[in-house]
């Protein structure tokens, strides 16, 4: 990955993603990752990459958003009173409950930085749910976790999408009584 | 360098508002400009992909607010291009509406009666069609059944899409590749070029100023094709007339910007700002249910799981546009279909024990993806958005290289808004909660505030100068010679889908239009023609005249 962030700014990076969409863990040393649910969550869909694509226009704020979530979370331990892990970050030391608690404070309403945080939780999502930072196609091809999840119909061969059948054909409901003859209302 | 040219008429924006003046003045005989931010792209650069970078992200314009988020085209054919072509006309009774002015805000002049004339025309050149049943996908039929399930009626929503070459793809915010869409790329646009007209994509307009001699000029920037934040060049034209149709998200944003040369504006620019009531909800439908209560069957042992599958809005339910119910509780409710990314994030899962929009129970309804139903609310709202001090270009700061910026628009849904949005999520639930058909959530408002896709009212017309800032032929007030046309003009919310309206006042405006260019010396008549309505796909022959 070319980047210029440290391994512990993406490990946060990471971890806020996955409390977004939450997956399961790369392997049993992943800290990064809670394990919260099952199949791969925003991280294995691609989050990060999609965070540092020069077209997102996020890129050069990654660090800072990185380090503001570690403020948070060192603040957010002491106000709870969990001891702090010197071995990893503070927002990955977290417990994946107090991820989620945190994460509530930050996107809510009245928060001063919701906006940030909005941002980066959209990109979290939007990673597992378009995959956004690869081509569509490859994405499936690739068997992308949050695509494939959803059960995203794949393409026809030439790459675009073709649904021939689209209409239960019949009628479901009585129309307005006031629908002029050209169907419009009223 | 500074580029200079002079034309006859300046057109800001190519959306709706923006190219039917183009037609119909460079058909009259007038040489004509249309200015468009966005870059002009065919039916062969529309991609189906996500990717950030391809035609979804380039022929977009999301502008975050305070409160009000709007979504929009950025590219030539505006709106037109990544709209889902659903086109009812307005009901009667909305342009009788009063708003909280407690008085009509439309103008006098213009009713139903009168502009359906102009609503003919356009349907004649799109052309839009009356949907039957078998033009209904899966999800409007769906839809459909729920309303009949709860005694309710259903309507297919009539469309400007030729169904013959769709292929329910579902890409429409992309742009159509088939063109099955009619955009204004296949119509209005042509036929403008074809009389001369010139569109200059990648151009945005900054402001506009007046020469001593009493004629315009149109100051704008070049964008780069690839990273919008990035100004390669910028320009100046001198116009006889200006019609500033850069929709209504950012047509206030230029006049203001411009007041300092051109003097003060009607207070009413930038102000009364409608999101057309909308708002969203979510049912996810349980398929069991779907085929024991209503008895539907894709025919493939599926009944339902068709969320991908279609093109846009199919059925609506029309039995709140009622004029004899008070204003503020009358309102649409239409299938309608977002694409993931867009259609997801806001979206909460209902019996969630954590967050609702994010976090494993989000993720758990996301795999049930197929089998949700987006409901699309346009209710009345009160015209509340009020637009701050413009930004440094344009009408938004922009954040990535394309489709995201932040504007100055403020907006607090008042508790008129409130009360009809709350109306219609629990007329959305009795019909699709009905046993046990679905679950549904209202999309939150708490992450990003309100979001539409129908901008309207922030440059609005009507009789009292007071709150108008157009007069009843898209005239500015106080400053005679400019012109708006787009969906800024539209006074308040329509209950519907607003293009078809839109496109219909910028119709009418015309004749006008072509007056004032006649009394300022430039050699144009109005002919009342209209663009061949070739089948789309087809070159465009426009007729000479
Ligand atoms: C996803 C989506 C789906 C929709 N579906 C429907 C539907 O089914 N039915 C319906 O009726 N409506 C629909 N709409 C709404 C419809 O597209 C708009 O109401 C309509 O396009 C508005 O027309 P307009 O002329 O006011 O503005 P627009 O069509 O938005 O045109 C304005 C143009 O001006 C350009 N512009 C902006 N600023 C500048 C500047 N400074 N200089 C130069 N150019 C500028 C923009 O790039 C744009 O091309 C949809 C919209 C979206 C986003």
């Amino acid at each position: 990955m070319d980047t210029t962030l440290t391994t512990d700014q993406v490990l946060t990076l990471e971890a806020f993603a996955d409390t977004i969409i939450p997956g399961e863990k790369r392997g049993p040393e992943d800290r990064a990752i809670a394990g919260a649910a099952t199949g791969g969550g925003a991280v294995a869909s691609g989050a990060i990459e999609l965070m540092l694509s020069p077209e997102g226009g996020l890129a050069d704020t990654l660090d800072d958003l990185a380090d503001g979530l570690n403020e948070h979370a060192r603040d957010y331990a002491a106000r709870v009173g969990l001891t702090p892990e010197p071995a990893v970050t503070p927002f990955v030391a977290l417990a994946f409950a107090d991820r989620i608690a945190l994460a509530r404070e930050l996107l809510s309403p009245g928060h001063p930085e919701q906006e940030l945080w909005v941002a980066l939780a959209m990109f979290s999502a939007m990673a597992w749910d378009t995959g956004a930072h690869m081509h569509t196609t490859e994405a499936l091809a690739a068997g992308h976790p949050g695509l494939t999840a959803m059960g995203f119909m794949p393409p026809d061969p030439d790459g675009a999408w073709r649904f021939p059948r689209f209409s239960y054909g019949r009628p479901l409901a009585a129309i307005h009584p006031r629908t002029t003859p050209r169907g419009d209302p009223e | 360098m500074t580029a200079f040219r002079q034309t006859d008429v300046v057109v800001v924006g190519s959306g709706f508002g923006g190219a039917i003046p183009a037609y119909h003045l460079a058909a009259g005989g007038a040489s004509v400009t249309v200015l468009e931010r966005g870059p002009w792209l065919a039916a062969d650069e529309f991609e189906h992909d996500f990717k950030f970078g391809s035609s979804s992200t380039r022929v977009f314009e999301f502008t975050m607010g305070e409160g009000m988020n709007v979504l929009g085209g950025n590219c030539v054919g505006g709106g037109s291009v990544v709209y889902f072509a659903a086109m009812p006309r307005a009901p009667r009774f909305v342009f009788e509406r009063q708003g909280s002015l407690g008085r009509r805000m439309w103008p006098t002049a213009v009713t139903r009666e009168t502009l359906d004339p102009w609503y003919d025309r356009v349907a004649q050149a799109l052309p839009i069609t009356c949907s039957s049943w078998d033009d209904v996908t899966y999800s409007g039929g769906v839809f459909a059944a729920a309303c009949d399930h709860a005694g309710r009626t259903a309507n297919p929503v009539a469309a400007a899409i030729d169904t013959d070459l769709c292929t329910n793809c579902n890409w429409m915010m992309s742009g159509c590749k088939f063109d099955a869409k009619r955009s204004l790329l296949l119509n209005y646009l042509p036929a403008a070029v074809g009389h001369g007209a010139r569109i200059l994509p990648l151009h945005e307009v900054q402001r506009i100023e007046r020469t001593t001699g009493g004629d315009f000029r149109v100051h704008y920037t070049v964008v780069d094709p690839v990273d919008y934040r990035v100004q390669v060049a910028a320009g100046v034209i001198e116009a006889k007339v200006v019609v500033v149709a850069a929709g209504a998200a950012a047509t206030p944003v230029i006049l203001q910007r411009s007041e300092e040369q051109l003097g003060a504006m009607p207070a009413a620019v930038g102000r009364y700002f409608s999101g057309n009531g909308e708002r969203l909800n979510t049912a996810v439908l349980n398929e069991d249910r779907v085929r024991e209560v209503l008895g539907l069957d894709r025919g493939d042992g599926l009944a339902y799981a068709a969320n991908q599958i279609g093109r846009g809005p199919s059925a609506a339910s029309w039995d709140r546009l009622d004029g004899s119910l008070p204003e503020f509780s009358r309102y649409s409710l239409e299938q309608l279909y977002f694409p993931p990314g867009f259609g997801t994030i806001l979206a909460q899962a209902p019996d969630a024990v954590g967050p609702t929009w994010f976090g494993p129970d989000k993720k758990e309804i996301l795999r049930r993806w197929q089998s949700w139903l987006t409901i699309f609310i346009m209710s009345e709202d009160d015209n509340e958005g009020v637009f701050g001090p413009p930004p440094l270009t344009g009408n938004a700061d922009r954040i990535s290289m394309q489709m995201l910026s932040r504007g100055n628009l403020r907006y607090e849904p008042t508790a008129n808004t409130r009360h009809g949005w709350a109306l219609a999520d629990a007329d959305i639930r009795d019909i699709l909660e009905r046993d046990g058909l679905a679950r549904v959530m209202p999309w939150t408002n708490d992450v990003i505030g309100a979001y539409t896709v129908h901008p309207l009212a922030s440059c609005r017309m009507g009789d009292d100068p007071a709150t108008s800032a157009l007069n009843d032929m898209n005239e500015l007030r106080e400053h005679p010679g400019i012109f708006v046309t787009d969906g800024s003009a539209v006074p308040g919310a329509l209950t519907v889908n607003p293009a078809f309206t839109i496109a219909a006042l910028a119709e009418r405006a015309v004749p006008g239009i072509v007056r004032a260019a006649r009394a300022r010396g430039v050699d144009v008549r109005y002919l009342g023609s209209l663009p061949p309505a070739a089948r789309a796909g087809r070159p465009v022959v426009v007729p000479s005249v």
